[in-house]
């Protein structure tokens, strides 16, 4: 049995979220290595040599050591392509360009404003840190504009890359998660019909919900 | 058929262009205006809905976001040309990282800096000051790290270049030149060798020397 590998950062982090939810997704064991952010954990030296900014995730597997959640998603993919959701980075050149294409419109247009408003919904008040008006408003504008190209795209396509669900889906769903979770702007997402069928549709995974879980988990007593 | 690039004026379409270059794969451009809006136009938003630029075409293949179009080409061309994705899947996972890396590290900060002094004025708007001074802090941080990186390799993804080192070139070049910021590349040593190398490959002269 091949050793599992290991994902280090919180269970509540979204970039965590997303290399746990496609290891879930690819059926690829795995330890999840919790760090104490609050404590300065991911800026201590042991930490900044697996991962030289300080962020979170950082994954380790037999043969390598590497970080940026995305990049930790493809090499699982790649590395591992019979197990688990096969398809889940295409099945040839073509899908996998749209995957790509779609994992780079979450990365550079979805998640700066989402990131942005889940800090400041979520996260800020429960850091005691003081809300920004002026920011919340140009990221509730600025994610409007993308999920308005989101609502015209899934009303051709039942996913964003195509027929299946992809790593570009998948991609969305931590901040997505937190937004509607964990804000009280989630209809952002589900008041655009297509958007929020979509929503429903790869929130309701087996993979997300596993992971939804494991957040819970990190709560409890 | 010929891969057609829209926007060759612009950095994100080099970063393109730079690689169909290295792959020796034979393409043509098309103008796209950024400062009259012709990325606004209804017929450009059929190709890029986000009003982005580039996106490109070849054949009835369509496809936008700079970062996809190169891994596709460099995926594709893979026996031809420059190898740009290492040789393992180890290496390719290293030269994810380091795109990644630039995609989210990188980019915002030297995005925002490109926007204000390059942009602004010719948008008719003021240049932010603690904007511009902000990003500039947040970018000599990312190149303090690429300052250890590449004490150790020549590259970002190791001794190889690649996709990771490709991806800088377009708006590096927009810091060194018009910003007027080359400071930041000059004052670290490791950088700096690094600039000079990949910004010497014949194919980014070549981009410089036509767009």
């Amino acid at each position: 049995m091949a050793t599992p590998v290991k994902v280090y950062g919180p269970p509540l982090s979204t970039a965590v979220c997303r290399v746990v939810a496609c290891l879930l997704e690819k059926d690829v064991e795995f330890q999840l290595i919790s760090l104490n952010m609050a404590k300065g954990d991911h800026k201590k030296p042991d930490f900044l040599k697996i991962q030289p900014f300080g962020q979170v995730p950082a994954f380790q597997d037999e043969k390598i050591s590497l970080f940026e959640s995305r990049a930790i998603c493809r090499y699982v993919c790649e590395n591992y392509p019979e197990k688990g959701n096969k398809g889940l980075f295409g099945t040839n050149p073509l899908a996998k360009a749209s995957i790509d294409q779609w994992l780079e419109a979450e990365g550079q247009s979805f998640n700066p404003p989402s990131s942005a408003l889940v800090f400041q919904l979520a996260l800020a008040p429960r850091m005691n840190i003081k809300q920004d008006e002026g920011v919340i408003k140009q990221n509730e504008e600025k994610l409007a504009k993308v999920l308005d190209v989101y609502e015209k795209r899934l009303g051709e396509s039942r996913f964003l890359a195509g027929d299946e669900f992809s790593l570009a889906d998948l991609s969305h769903l931590p901040n997505a998660h937190y937004l509607v979770n964990a804000t009280d702007r989630g209809e952002i997402l589900t008041s655009r019909d297509n958007v929020g069928r979509w929503w429903g549709e790869i929130s309701n995974r087996d993979s997300w919900k596993k992971v939804v879980d494991m957040q819970k988990q990190q709560h409890s007593p | 058929m010929v891969v057609k690039v829209y926007g060759p004026a612009y950095a994100s379409p080099k970063r393109v262009i730079v690689c169909l270059i290295e792959k020796q794969i034979e393409f043509e451009t098309a103008p796209v205006d950024l400062i009259k809006g012709e990325h606004r136009n209804p017929e450009y938003l059929k190709l890029q809905p986000f009003g982005a630029l580039p996106v490109i075409q070849d054949g009835d293949f369509t496809l936008y976001e700079s970062r996809a179009i190169i891994r596709y080409y460099a995926e594709k061309y893979r026996s031809q040309g420059t190898e740009l994705l290492g040789k393992t899947i180890e290496e390719r996972g290293l030269v994810e990282q380091w795109l990644e890396v630039e995609a989210h590290n990188y980019h915002p900060p030297i995005y925002e800096m490109t926007v204000q002094l390059l942009f602004a004025s010719k948008l008719g708007l003021s240049v932010d000051e603690k904007l511009v001074k902000k990003s500039e802090e947040k970018l000599g941080k990312v190149l303090d790290v690429y300052e250890e990186r590449l004490s150790k390799s020549n590259y970002l993804a190791g001794d190889f270049f690649s996709l990771a080192d490709l991806s800088h070139l377009p708006f590096t070049q927009y810091l060194v030149g018009p910003m007027e910021k080359e400071y930041m590349i000059r004052d670290r040593k490791h950088v700096s060798a690094w600039w000079d190398d990949i910004s010497n490959r014949p194919s980014w002269k070549k981009v410089l020397e036509l767009y």
